[in-house]
């Protein structure tokens, strides 16, 4: 089965700063890929050229076969996004955000209402569809995010940290529910909790600066370090940019 | 198309979430109002027609317009929103579009509340309504210029404030481009320009309108001055949608 999500020699320069080095890697149906670093490794920066927002100084991304660059709109068909901070607008209702989404998309009358009935219930937002959203706690903003990156079933989903600012309760829900949903698709997760992608993810690839460092089963790759500690590891590889590099 | 219309939609009940809406649509209301019966001479005048009212329209326009558009991609960009929308199945130009139209929407709903106006001087006297019309077409056409300009202006920036303020001061080179006060000035200077000038005065073609006078070129002009302004947009949304 060739890969759902392609990326080859990624590389963004913000002039004499490479923020993303010549990255390349695969993720197929199934896999659930864990993208780790330190803050400002480039993580978000591959997410946004993956996402098409951001255009790459060099290399090529692909979702489901398409370029993101050159068929950009048949490659978002196929995406779930959920960018930096869970960016959502602030005057809307949660209902109205994504019905908006889910007309952007296409559907249609009872097609659209049941495609927003089911991301209310996959992120559990039921109870506040009428609020507006700047009423809402930073942990409802980020599933709302959330609902709007699943509303279409993509089989591709790339995730921005999807777990920050919720609590242990929640954070236990959408692992579940990643965990579900991850046989049919492929899925990039970024996060600072390793827990976490020792509990869901499949594949971990850690980058410090702008360059992958690691690439793996987050078990081998925890046996890697004497310590046999993702955290040991991870600190290990990522303190030392100039020798990884 | 749908993509486009969701935009328009979202965009324009935007408009009306918050006291934006309301603020701007008074305010139009007052100072037209009192333009055209106390600067304008309305009644001082005698005569049966909005002349008064479209005289100082464009004026209002130069310095309202941009409010309205001010936000249109400042705000997207500092909420962050811009990610979300632009990573939607919907190609820039659809997103620039939509935007485009619900403003303009939204200046039409101002326009048409100006029916009083209207309502006034027919109580008044006999006056010609094709002219008045022709005048409210010229008016709806202004109102799309200035606000393909402000949304340009909006997507170089975060900050509405710079937006705004870049929207009235280009809106109003463009209105007072035709003025004796610049065309003698460049033709001082730069006779070139000083021709250029003449033709893209927006208050120019506007007067025929107001006239009564609904030519193919000035409708011409005005569409081409949009789309120029639009296709600005979608080009500088391109190269600094991610800065």
């Amino acid at each position: 089965m060739s890969a759902l999500i392609e990326i080859r020699g990624l590389t963004k320069r913000f002039g004499a700063f490479t923020a993303v080095d010549h990255i390349s890697f695969s993720v197929a149906r199934g896999e659930v890929l864990g993208f780790l670093g330190p803050n400002g490794a480039g993580k978000s920066t591959t997410m946004k050229m993956l996402a098409g927002f951001m255009t790459p100084t060099s290399g090529s991304a692909r979702i489901a076969g398409h370029d993101v660059q050159g068929d950009a709109v048949a490659a978002r068909r196929e995406l779930g996004f959920l960018p930096e901070g869970a960016p959502v607008y602030p005057d809307m209702t949660v209902i109205g955000f994504l019905r908006f989404t889910a007309r952007v998309r296409g559907f249609h009358g009872g097609e659209a209402h049941d495609r927003v009935e089911q991301a209310l219930s996959l992120a559990t937002l039921e109870g506040v569809r009428h609020l507006p959203v700047e009423t809402l706690s930073k942990g409802f903003k980020r599933r709302v995010g959330l609902a709007q990156a699943l509303l279409h079933d993509p089989p591709v989903l790339v995730l921005d940290e999807p777990t920050d600012g919720l609590d242990p309760n929640q954070k236990y829900e959408v692992r579940t529910l990643i965990s579900r949903m991850a046989p049919d698709k492929a899925i990039i997760i970024s996060t600072h909790i390793l827990e976490e992608v020792e509990a869901m993810c499949s594949r971990a690839i850690i980058i410090a600066a702008g360059r992958v460092v690691a690439d793996g089963v987050p078990d081998e790759l925890a046996r890697r370090h004497p310590s046999g500690k993702l955290e040991e590891m991870f600190r290990a590889i990522t303190q030392k940019p100039a020798e990884a590099a | 198309m749908h993509a486009i219309l969701s935009i328009a939609r979202r965009e324009l009940g935007g408009y009306f979430a918050t006291p934006v809406a309301f603020v701007f649509i008074v305010i139009f209301l007052v100072l037209q109002g009192t333009l055209t019966f106390s600067l304008g001479g309305f009644f001082e005048r005698d005569q049966a027609d909005l002349l008064p009212f479209f005289q100082f329209l464009p004026w209002v326009f130069v310095l309202l317009v941009p409010a309205i558009t001010m936000r249109l991609w400042a705000e997207e960009r500092r909420l962050g929103t811009i990610e979300l929308l632009l990573t939607l199945p919907l190609t820039q130009a659809q997103a620039v579009i939509g935007k485009f139209l619900a403003a303009w929407a939204f200046t039409v709903i101002a326009l048409a509340l100006t029916f009083p106006f209207v309502i006034t001087v027919n109580l008044l006297g006999h006056p010609d309504n094709g002219m008045i019309a022709a005048g409210y077409i010229g008016a709806v056409l202004v109102a799309g210029a200035f606000l393909a300009v402000g949304a340009a202006v909006s997507a170089l920036t975060k900050s509405q404030v710079i937006a705004f303020v870049i929207g009235v001061a280009l809106c109003f080179l463009f209105a007072a481009s035709a003025f004796p006060v610049v065309t003698d000035f460049l033709s001082h200077n730069l006779p070139v320009l000083a021709t250029i000038a003449r033709k893209v005065s927006i208050v120019d073609r506007f007067q025929s309108f107001v006239r009564g006078l609904i030519t193919l070129r000035d409708v011409i002009y005005f569409a081409s001055f949009i789309l120029f302004w639009l296709v600005t947009n979608t080009v500088i949304l391109e190269h600094r949608k991610a800065d």
